[in-house]
């Protein structure tokens, strides 16, 4: 899986410097974020940077359409 | 022939004239308008009120508007919004739009980049010479956007040296970027504090992020309360002045701020600057949904009254926006859209902005003058009677705006132990709208100014001076161009022998409302 980010984005740019993959850039309109390079900041932190410091609830979220990030084995 | 700004501003300043006159001739050539009220007085005055501050702190603050009341008057700020993330959540405010939190809510115009915003303050200096503070102010937090805010201040330090820098803050980052701080020289520092107890902070801050994980309720104000308070320590260390914002929230932080106003003077906090919640559904924001109120104004008059024993109360602040431009009270950001700027021929000439200031100073000493002499109008005068005054005014210290035209009024309290003392400012619409009065209008200056008992104005029209007088406030213009301080004083003389001889019988008047700024209408119907 990957994170996404929805609509309601109000485009603030808090998530872009949190992210420790720079999988997020400004996109037409919103934010977006790069599904190949996501790693749901598993191996970087116990949760999505991007959600914990998005204003707005329910913005950057789960996107199911990716499968759930394996991390290298160690 | 075209010339210059400068060129023209440099030739007028040479000829001998005023600040307005200089100010009159950059607009002709620009071709936009400009008001010149005349009514300039020759006076050799002493150097301002505030002199009883230490001379390297009055260095600092007396050309800053947000520092110095008086200074308001005739020094001009700009806020570039260069910095839209945030790492906080508040219950007053609504990042759809823009943050509140130093920021009056409002969109701003357009985010810029360091590069734009440092051509933007080129082309406003060179424009408006007075413009001496350059703020970063969001419409996030400056620090939790660092190198976006210190390009900023690197670039315009660089460009236009003359320029003071000041940034705000929520704290929590503070202590982080303290010695960056110091390092460009930035040296106004203003942190929201609207608590010390995290269990006040928990009824207004839903979240912190802090150190890549989010904390919750008492537990993330608690983190605030204690970055906030590390920050001023090590701000006051290194002789940076801070102000303090709070945001007064009644019937959760009110009597609360008292303890904050210690808390913060303890630390070496300069000035506290109190400022009524602004909450309004539309605004979305959480207490605008829950129906959470702002103070009335003698709520936040009293409060402000209750800390000024302590430490210095700011009342001049007018919670502008992220982008704000011009004079305190005013703004003209919307002059000064990239898109203009990109078309400007800026040139930035830093002799025009000193003969230019020099001007100021001598209209400011003129002020100054005037203030000194008003006490002995009243000397060997006592009485207990306090009463508020409104005054129509568009800056230089002076009488001099038409009532109908007046967007607020600055409101002086009058005693005979202070004289006319500032305590603050009331927003209106523009009661004259199209060359004419709108009765609702009319109705909600009377709203906002109603425990005053006068109201003074350079000019006023038949109809609103009687239904002024109905509401039992009484229009005055026969000051119409003097100095505010001098004729209120003179007023209030006349007023106490009034009651003296029986002529005039003093009624205390009630409490009047707080209306927050509009959202500026030129901005939306710009987007």
């Amino acid at each position: 899986m990957s994170l996404k980010i929805a609509v309601s984005c109000v485009n603030c740019s808090a998530c872009e410097a949190e992210c420790p993959n720079e999988a997020i850039s400004a996109g037409e309109g919103i934010y977006v974020i790069d599904p190949a390079k996501c790693t749901e900041c598993i191996g970087f932190h116990d949760d999505p940077q991007c959600a914990l410091i998005c204003p707005v609830e329910e913005t950057c979220i789960v996107d199911e359409s990716y499968p759930r990030y394996q991390p290298p084995a160690a | 022939m075209d010339l210059t700004d400068h060129e023209v501003a440099a030739a007028a300043a040479k000829a001998g004239a005023t600040a307005d006159e200089i100010m009159q001739k950059m607009a002709e050539h620009k071709g936009c308008e400009t008001d010149s009220d005349g009514g300039k007085k020759a006076s050799c005055g002493t150097a301002a009120g505030e002199n009883d501050l230490p001379p390297e702190i009055w260095e600092k603050v007396k050309n800053h508007p947000c520092y110095s009341e008086e200074a308001h008057h005739h020094y001009a700020r700009m806020h570039v919004s260069v910095a839209p993330a945030c790492n906080i959540q508040c219950n007053y405010c609504n990042r759809k739009y823009d943050c509140a939190n130093e920021s009056r809510p409002g969109v701003v115009s357009e985010r810029l980049t360091p590069e734009q915003a440092a051509k933007k303050v080129l082309a406003v200096a060179s424009t408006i010479p007075q413009m001496t503070v350059l703020g970063i102010a969001g419409p996030g937090d400056p620090l939790a956007n660092p190198e976006k805010t210190f390009k900023t201040f690197e670039l315009i330090a660089r460009t236009a040296p003359d320029i003071k820098l000041c940034l705000s803050t929520n704290g929590l980052t503070l202590p982080d970027h303290v010695d960056t701080i110091a390092k460009y020289n930035v040296d106004h520092v203003t942190i929201t504090v609207n608590m010390v107890d995290p269990d006040v902070g928990a009824k207004i801050y839903p979240w912190v992020f802090y150190k890549h994980k989010r904390y919750t309720g008492r537990d993330g104000a608690k983190i605030l309360t204690e970055r906030q308070m590390q920050g001023l320590e090590m701000l006051t260390e290194r002789g940076i002045l801070s102000k303090i914002n709070s945001v007064m929230i009644p019937g959760v932080n009110d009597d609360h701020l008292v303890e904050v106003n210690k808390a913060v003077k303890g630390r070496g906090a300069f000035l506290h600057n109190i400022m009524p919640l602004i909450s309004a559904a539309e605004h979305g924001t959480v207490f605008g949904l829950t129906g959470q109120r702002g103070p009335t104004a003698q709520e936040l008059k009293k409060l402000q009254d209750r800390c000024e024993g302590e430490m210095n109360m700011m009342r001049h602040c007018r919670q502008c926006r992220a982008d704000a431009v011009g004079l305190l009270g005013e703004d003209r950001s919307a002059e000064f859209t990239t898109e203009k700027i990109m078309q400007m021929d800026v040139n930035y000439d830093l002799e025009t902005r000193k003969a230019y200031q020099a001007r100021v100073e001598e209209e400011r000493n003129a002020v100054a003058g005037a203030k000194a002499s008003e006490l002995q109008i009243l000397a060997g005068v006592e009485s207990d009677i306090k009463i508020l005054v409104a005054v129509a005014t568009k800056g230089s210290g002076r009488i001099n705006e038409h009532f109908g035209h007046a967007t607020e009024f600055q409101i002086y309290e009058l005693s005979t132990g202070k004289g006319a003392h500032f305590i603050g400012h009331r927003r209106v619409d523009l009661y004259c709208q199209g060359g004419y009065g709108e009765e609702d209008a009319l109705e909600t200056v009377i709203r906002a100014i109603k425990d005053c008992h006068a109201v003074f104005v350079a000019k006023i029209g038949g109809c609103p001076k009687k239904d002024l007088s109905a509401a039992g406030i009484e229009a005055i213009d026969e000051f119409a161009h003097e100095f505010i301080e001098k004729s209120a004083i003179t007023y209030f003389k006349r007023y106490l022998e009034g009651v003296k001889d029986g002529s005039i019988t003093h009624v205390d008047k009630g409490d009047a409302e707080i209306r927050p700024g509009e959202v500026a209408k030129e901005v939306i119907a710009a987007e």
